[in-house]
């Protein structure tokens, strides 16, 4: 059954990549059936954003979204995940309209990353790619491996696991 | 995917239930150091910091080596297996944004052709 599933929707739905680039980067890439000031909008209306930045799937729910989507504007967003409330907060460097954002992910302090988004359309198709930049290696494995934190964040993700486990026996 | 038994859980836990534990993983996150290096930056004996490392190399936290007279320690395999886990969930999370935001563009082309046939009429 959980075979016959995915072949159904493999066809309609585009492939998500990630990889790390470099020491300093993340770049995650994804082609949408739209062109790209579609794609554009959707990003850029908060009221659009609203409706997919934070998964149902996941299980994160939405408290609050600001965005002022213009160069200089600013944007802060709170989400709850399970117990834990979280924000994330910055500015936007670049606002051009159905080609290219940019904006800082200031809520790490020191950490800051700067996010790029291009849209790149071919024939009613749009190819979007999103860099993350991190100041240095360091900030990056900070944020995904907690190296420099290894504590508070090992900790949170050994309590998870084991809330998992603790449900699953 | 990496996986976790309840062992090694068990071991990664009591191990980051130590302050100076955790200091030393900090500490390691910056460089390697010697257990001697470590006993004295956390001031402890030797045989102090010994049982420490010992705890965290247990968990896979961290790995050690003895070259001639002096044992070295690094941050284990398990860093590695983290980080791997980390892009695994980071492209989880992208993948169902993806797959919520294509529902947010369908129906903003659904829209545009409806009101491109009124504006035809």
């Amino acid at each position: 059954m959980v075979e016959k599933r995915e072949i159904e929707s493999t066809p309609t739905k585009n492939r998500t990549t990630v990889e790390r680039t470099s020491e300093r980067e993340l770049v995650v890439t994804r082609t949408f059936n739209a062109p790209a000031r579609l794609v554009f909008e959707a990003w850029t209306r908060p009221e659009l954003l609203k409706q997919w930045w934070v998964p149902k799937s996941m299980g994160m729910s939405l408290l609050s979204l600001d965005a002022d989507v213009r160069t200089g504007g600013r944007y802060r967003l709170v989400f709850r995940h399970e117990d834990s409330t979280m924000e994330f907060f910055g500015k936007y460097l670049e606002v051009t309209p159905h080609s290219r954002l940019v904006w800082t992910n200031e809520e790490s302090g020191d950490n800051a990353s700067v996010t790029t988004v291009t849209f790149e359309e071919t024939d009613g198709k749009t190819l979007l790619v999103m860099r993350e930049l991190y100041p240095s290696k360091e900030a990056l494995d900070a944020a995904g491996t907690g190296a420099a934190d290894a504590t508070v964040e090992t900790f949170a993700q050994l309590d998870e696991l084991l809330v998992t486990m603790g449900a699953r026996s | 995917m990496v996986q976790y038994t309840s062992a090694s859980l068990d071991a990664s836990f009591a191990a980051l239930s130590d302050a100076t534990r955790r200091g030393v993983l900090e500490q390691l996150g910056r460089a390697d150091a010697s257990i001697t290096d470590l006993a004295e930056k956390f001031h402890m004996t030797l045989t102090g910091m010994k049982k420490h490392v010992g705890v965290l190399e247990q968990a896979g936290l961290v790995a050690t080596e003895k070259v001639g007279r002096v044992r070295t320690c690094t941050l284990g395999a398990r860093r590695l297996e983290e980080a791997a886990a980390w892009i695994e969930r980071y492209h989880h999370l992208w993948s169902a944004r993806f797959e919520e935001l294509d529902t947010v563009i369908e129906e903003l082309k659904r829209k545009e052709k409806a009101d491109g046939r009124k504006k035809r009429n």
